[in-house]
């Protein structure tokens, strides 16, 4: 790393970690996402016997112990617009800029130690989810060794590490704290699931980020599954909506007056 | 050094910034003074290469910002005291600045104590007083003890003792040798701090040139004499070839320094004198008219404010020709 990148990546870690709003989001997204995996777990164990045959035969322990990231990934998305929105909202980007005028650089290592940190963050979430969640689900648990399933819980710190890094880039286009949580929130809350759910715009609604990136947490497969990638294909469609999105916001950033 | 040529932003249809030349000297504070709105905030932002010029060139000791290696340790700017973070403490905000551009952390605590931020470092942003800001955003500018200092309105809603302490820092900075370059839209604040003064009205330049030859210029001197035997002293000052002017209510104006004339003529007339006093017409009345005449130019050339603009050369030919003392700035300021 050049010595610029390196006084960059120092100086947003300080920026980082000195606000409040970096610990309560993240703090949200790990209590949120753990609390109601156990819950569900919970609920589904006690639910198991009463579930129809078919239900019983697809139950996917994993999956269950993450179904907290659905509202977990809200507390993210709050998190990836506050790091690069509040800069706008505070004026503070003039100043940013003034000290690093090479804007790409200075985006690249926003992002970097916000991703980092989300990574780490996302990852600790997912295996404490996975693991509560399956100590709630009693007899019915998976195991880190059964196949697929470390590949499903490492991949659901990655989805919430996307999630956060996608709410970045939009922020860095909008430049508004409010516009981005506006239309990130009920995107990902509401329109993406009606979406998913409607049969005429499921073909469509599982190439949206969320729902593509999620594949990857899933262990058993619904009986009808006719979806058109694999975990590592849906999460590799969701990266190519990250990248699009720091790509926007990049050029946005390169082109307007601050 | 900062050297701006023929530098312009348009927003659309609005100039606001329009073919400024000017360059802003070492050891000496340059006033950037002009009306709210006339350009001295958009040209700070392109100086430091925030917002992008529509044409022309801002070079700082020759380079382009966006060239300069740890710019902050080239040239410091307070452009808006607000441009904080309200939830970070005023130490993490100078310590995420100094990061950047490779400016160790003991720095920070020796501006924050150059300021009288000490006390509060660790108290958030948001908590602050427009002083206590000012004084953060001061401390900005001054981290990477940079050798050009830009500040924009920096006395703007500060009380005395902060207005004090702003004006003898930059006298301290220039005297340093550093390159001090202040806005303001006062010109009371500009003549006591400013050695060189560059007045810009609607995005225009309208004068480049030193404060003592502003003063000189712009100044026009006169007397106040009130008496009771108004017609006899007018005939005794018309004889002596002395030209009067009414004043406001009964008291009479004469130009220049005649103060000891008129009252020799007086005596020697045995007219009884009520008021006899030397006054200098305000350098804000010749500010105002300098930018008034910059508005009254659109309205008498037909054009739009905001439409095409004349060729700088009448810019400049207006500041120069007025040095050449065909006429001077405020020479007809009664008028209006």
């Amino acid at each position: 790393m050049s010595m610029a990148a390196t006084q960059v990546v120092r100086s947003e870690w300080t920026k980082i970690r000195s606000v409040a709003s970096t610990v309560w989001t993240l703090g949200l997204a790990v209590v949120v996402t753990i609390a109601l995996g156990m819950l569900i777990s919970a609920l589904s164990k006690s639910e198991f016997d009463t579930m129809d045959r078919q239900d019983q035969l697809t139950f996917d322990p994993t999956f269950t112990s993450f179904a907290g990231m659905s509202l977990g990934q809200l507390a993210m998305i709050v998190f990836g617009v506050l790091v690069v929105a509040n800069e706008y909202s505070s004026g503070m980007i003039r100043t940013s800029l003034a000290a690093v005028p090479r804007r790409g650089t200075f985006l690249a290592g926003k992002v970097a130690v916000a991703t980092v940190l989300a990574l780490v963050v996302s990852m600790a979430t997912s295996f404490a989810a996975f693991f509560l969640g399956q100590m709630m689900l009693g007899d019915l648990k998976a195991s880190l060794g059964d196949d697929g399933v470390l590949r499903a819980v490492i991949g659901g710190g990655l989805y919430m590490t996307l999630i956060a890094v996608f709410s970045m880039g939009v922020a860095a286009m909008l430049r508004s704290p409010m516009l981005s949580l506006g239309i990130l929130m009920p995107f990902f809350f509401l329109i993406s699931n009606i979406l998913g759910s409607v049969d005429v715009t499921k073909k469509v609604g599982r190439f949206l980020p969320d729902q593509a990136g999620s594949k990857i947490m899933e262990v058993v497969p619904p009986l009808d599954d006719d979806t058109p990638y694999g975990p590592w294909g849906g999460l590799g469609i969701m990266v190519l909506w990250v990248v699009a999105a720091l790509l926007g916001g990049y050029l946005v950033l390169k082109r307007r007056d601050a | 050094m900062i050297e701006l040529s023929g530098l312009t932003k348009r927003y659309g249809e609005k100039v606001a910034v329009n073919d400024l030349t000017f360059t802003v000297r070492p050891g000496i504070i340059t006033g950037f003074l002009g009306p709210n709105g006339a350009g001295k905030s958009t040209t700070m932002r392109m100086v430091l290469g925030l917002d992008r010029p529509t044409a022309g060139d801002v070079r700082i000791d020759g380079r382009h910002y966006h060239e300069l290696k740890d710019p902050l340790t080239y040239i410091g700017a307070l452009l808006d005291a607000k441009a904080v973070h309200g939830g970070r403490s005023a130490y993490h905000h100078l310590l995420c600045l100094a990061q950047a551009n490779g400016i160790p952390a003991r720095r920070v605590h020796e501006v924050l104590d150059t300021v009288g931020l000490t006390a509060v470092a660790k108290k958030k942003a948001k908590g602050f007083s427009l002083g206590m800001g000012q004084r953060l955003g001061i401390a900005g500018a001054l981290l990477g003890d940079p050798r050009i200092l830009m500040f924009d309105e920096p006395v703007n809603g500060l009380d005395p003792e902060g207005i004090h302490w702003i004006r003898n820092l930059m006298k301290t900075l220039a005297a340093q040798g550093r390159t001090v370059f202040v806005s303001s839209h006062l010109m009371s604040e500009m003549a006591l701090t400013a050695d060189h003064l560059v007045v810009i009205g609607q995005g225009r330049l309208l004068a480049d040139t030193s404060m003592a030859r502003f003063i000189a210029e712009n100044s026009r001197s006169y007397v106040r004499v009130r008496t009771p035997q108004r017609e006899r002293l007018l005939d005794v000052l018309a004889t002596a070839g002395i030209a009067v002017a009414p004043g406001g209510g009964e008291a009479l104006e004469v130009d220049g320094d005649k103060a000891e004339a008129i009252g020799e003529l007086a005596a020697r007339h045995q007219i009884t004198l009520h008021e006899l006093s030397p006054q200098r017409a305000s350098l804000e009345e010749a500010f105002m008219q300098l930018t008034a005449e910059s508005v009254e130019y659109h309205a008498h050339d037909g054009q739009p404010a905001a439409g095409p603009l004349p060729p700088q050369g009448q810019a400049q030919g207006q500041a120069q020709g007025q040095g050449q003392g065909q006429r001077p700035w405020g020479s007809d300021w009664r008028k209006g």
